[in-house]
């Protein structure tokens, strides 16, 4: 969008205008994430930027917020916490998705849009609904307050996601190639494993990154399904920022953040990798 | 078949099946093995979500306390004719003492109070108290009737209202829940609603559609210009830009939240920075946060990028060539924004503004920590309903309302963009 030569004076002022506009929004969206990283090297227990910090005195930072979260057996707990709850519950949500999402992309498959409607409810539905269906059905069954418990309402949560990224991949699988497998004589699982899964792959692994995310990000259904046991580090932020709001908080957003950043990385990495692939199935 | 069997040039298989049986039988295979691959995460969903939330919800009519504590009383009250002005006839005091002194040894009693506390103040302490008289009273030593026993208890019990409360709210399913949900109260005299000063889920119900139509407002205002740069730079530049608009999607809702305390509290940096270039005073400092404005301030930023993403999509669609068409028949630039562009990008702002309307009207944890008491919205009640007032009946008739309002928006969202069409990043 260059401005052409022949513009005219009242072009090349809105033109400025407009870019000047797009700066200060793109300010907006980015400035409330940087701004935490100077902050939790403050070394008073202020949210704010002392005198110290602002004339760059080495007296006014330090790493004991950092220090704060590495040595605290609740943080570690959270950390703990989270992993394990994330890892379980993406790996159930990415099994049952990606077969779901097989079986949906079929173009011979009955009533789709009414079952995509039901597997993509649990991201419909607000979070505050579905934590309290769980935590009433949750304690009903004894698994309230339960690993088991927590692990089934996130992969619950986060299934539609992997549904949903699958499917897109799904979309653009051309489906010569498995019958060019089947017409060479290979078998159908053998089609599956040699063709299918290395050209979804790509798709399934951000359906699992989307289902990881959602249940380590995850709050409101943790508050009500879980106890004190399955503290999360958000539900640890959660209460820490109701309690004792202390820059502890900022040094782990800035923990968090830097992790989404590398997140964010691995995925336009692989969206890459997929526009390749299919780049090459459409050749 | 018998015809198509003499026909000689039938197509068959090797084994000798007629080649449209086989097509057929692949067909339904193929559709058996489909259906199989969804079944596990469709029985998934059902068990561990809709029904829980199914049942969850079929709380706000269900009623069945009265009916299974005082099973006798509430079927004699069914006859008893409440239009007359007179107390119902011994048979049903009799049912009443017996059967609350059951419920009074099994602490059951009292729940049946709060229940009907809902309707109206001071039957909790009613059946309390009635329920402790009732563990003294032996049976035996009964002197004239049971109706006597009653209203010596409490004379409460003589007031033909709570009787007629008594016997409406016998039934299993009630509406109550709802008329409360909506600031009304179900009496003798018909559906009464509170004065509009008194009304708290109306007020709270219209304070949350409020704020989410000037959130996904404020999100179309500040998203379009920036969907429009991104769609109208280079590749290699926009992906650049891009990344800042990823950043927030990608970043922890608490993260964001508690970035945005440390901005804007009293003691914050935007107020710190006031302060420190003189245009506010020290003890002048402005109140951002733990109320409304706060509230709007930090959903606007988190919902920012649902909007962005729907409308460059969009954007990116529009062949530049549409534009530079309209300039050379001679149109201003701002007409042919407006007649050429904008209305090209309407399925955008409409697929975001659904997309973020929908989010923002369930927001729980954003209200909760920045919200204060006038920037909380409805999921903070039915969180407090169901966690610390345990009206649990009110909280899933509010969660009804709100879950019906979602759905009417989410089929709404399908008819413009289709769920099928739906992507992320």
């Amino acid at each position: 969008m260059a401005l052409p030569l022949h513009a005219e004076m009242s072009e090349r002022i809105w033109y400025y205008c407009f870019r000047i506009i797009c700066g200060m929004i793109f300010v907006f969206l980015i400035f409330p994430i940087l701004v935490m990283f100077p902050l939790s090297f403050n070394a008073e227990p202020y949210f704010t930027f002392t005198p110290e910090m602002l004339s760059l005195d080495p007296a006014g930072y330090s790493t004991q917020w950092y220090e704060k979260f590495f040595t605290s057996s609740t943080w570690q707990a959270a950390v703990r916490n989270s992993l394990v709850i994330a890892f379980f519950s993406t790996l159930i949500s990415t099994f049952l998705g990606t077969l779901a999402a097989l079986g949906l992309s079929r173009p011979e498959f009955p009533y789709k849009t009414t079952i995509m409607g039901i597997l993509i409810s649990p991201m419909v539905v607000p979070l505050i609904i579905s934590a309290a269906g769980m935590f009433f059905f949750y304690s009903r069954i004894g698994l309230q307050g339960s690993y088991i418990g927590v692990i089934l309402a996130h992969a619950a949560l986060a299934t539609p996601f992997v549904v949903i990224t699958v499917t897109a991949t799904l979309v653009g699988f051309d489906h010569s190639l498995t019958r060019a497998a089947a017409s060479l004589g290979s078998p159908p699982t053998r089609t599956f494993f040699y063709i299918t899964v290395p050209l979804i792959t790509p798709g399934v692994i951000s359906g699992a990154l989307f289902a990881f995310i959602t249940s380590f990000d995850e709050v409101v259904v943790v508050l009500f399904v879980g106890s004190v046991n399955q503290r999360t580090i958000p539900w640890a932020m959660f209460s820490g920022i109701r309690e004792q709001i202390s820059p502890t908080i900022l040094a782990v957003a800035s923990i968090l953040v830097t992790f989404s950043i590398i997140l964010l990385t691995v995925l336009e990495m692989l969206r890459r990798r997929n526009e390749r692939l299919r780049g090459m199935s459409a050749a | 078949m018998s015809e198509t069997n003499a026909s000689p040039e039938l197509l068959k298989t090797p084994d000798g099946t007629p080649l449209k049986v086989a097509l057929s039988r692949t067909l339904r295979y193929r559709k058996r093995t489909a259906l199989l691959l969804v079944a596990p995460l469709f029985l998934f969903v059902m068990v561990t979500f809709l029904f829980p939330i199914f049942d969850m919800l079929s709380r706000s009519v269900d009623n069945k306390i009265m009916h299974e504590i005082f099973p006798q009383t509430t079927a004699l009250l069914g006859e008893w004719d409440d239009s007359t002005g007179k107390l119902p006839d011994e048979a049903v005091f009799k049912a009443l003492v017996l059967e609350g002194q059951v419920a009074a040894k099994e602490k059951t009693i009292n729940k049946v109070g709060k229940r009907l506390n809902y309707e109206t103040s001071g039957m909790s302490s009613l059946f309390r108290k009635t329920g402790r008289k009732l563990l003294r009273f032996d049976p035996e030593k009964l002197e004239t009737n049971y109706t006597d026993v009653i209203l010596g208890i409490d004379k409460k019990w003589k007031d033909i209202e709570n009787w007629r409360l008594i016997k409406r709210e016998s039934a299993k399913y009630t509406a109550a829940y709802y008329y409360a949900a909506l600031d009304a109260q179900m009496t003798s005299a018909g559906l009464e609603f509170k004065d509009e000063n008194k009304q708290i889920y109306m007020t709270l119900f219209g304070r949350t559609l409020y704020m989410s139509s000037l959130i996904t407002f404020l999100t179309i205002l500040l998203g379009y210009p920036i969907a429009f740069l991104l769609a109208s730079l280079k590749t290699r530049t926009s992906n650049l830009l891009m990344i800042m608009v990823l950043l927030p999607f990608w970043t922890s809702l608490l993260v964001r939240t508690s970035a945005w305390i440390a901005l804007l509290q009293k003691e914050g940096v935007i107020n710190d920075f006031l302060v420190g270039i003189g245009l506010i005073g020290d003890d002048s400092r402005l109140q951002m946060i733990h109320n409304q404005t706060g509230t709007i301030i930090s959903m606007t930023h988190i919902l920012l990028p649902f909007m962005i993403l729907p409308l460059f999509s969009v954007m990116k669609t529009i062949p530049p060539s549409y534009m530079r068409a309209a300039r050379s028949m001679g149109a201003t630039p701002f007409t042919a924004f407006r007649r050429i562009y904008f209305p090209n990008t309407i399925a955008g702002i409409g697929a975001g503004g659904i997309l973020v309307f929908i989010l923002s009207i369930g927001f729980y944890i954003t209200p909760a920590l920045v919200g204060g008491t006038d920037g909380t919205m409805i999921s903070n009640f039915i969180a407090y309903h169901i966690s610390e007032s345990l009206n649990w009946g009110l909280a899933a008739a509010l969660g009804t309302i709100l879950l019906l309002l979602v759905l009417a928006l989410y089929i709404l969202y399908d008819k413009i963009v289709g769920i099928d069409n739906m992507k992320f990043g």
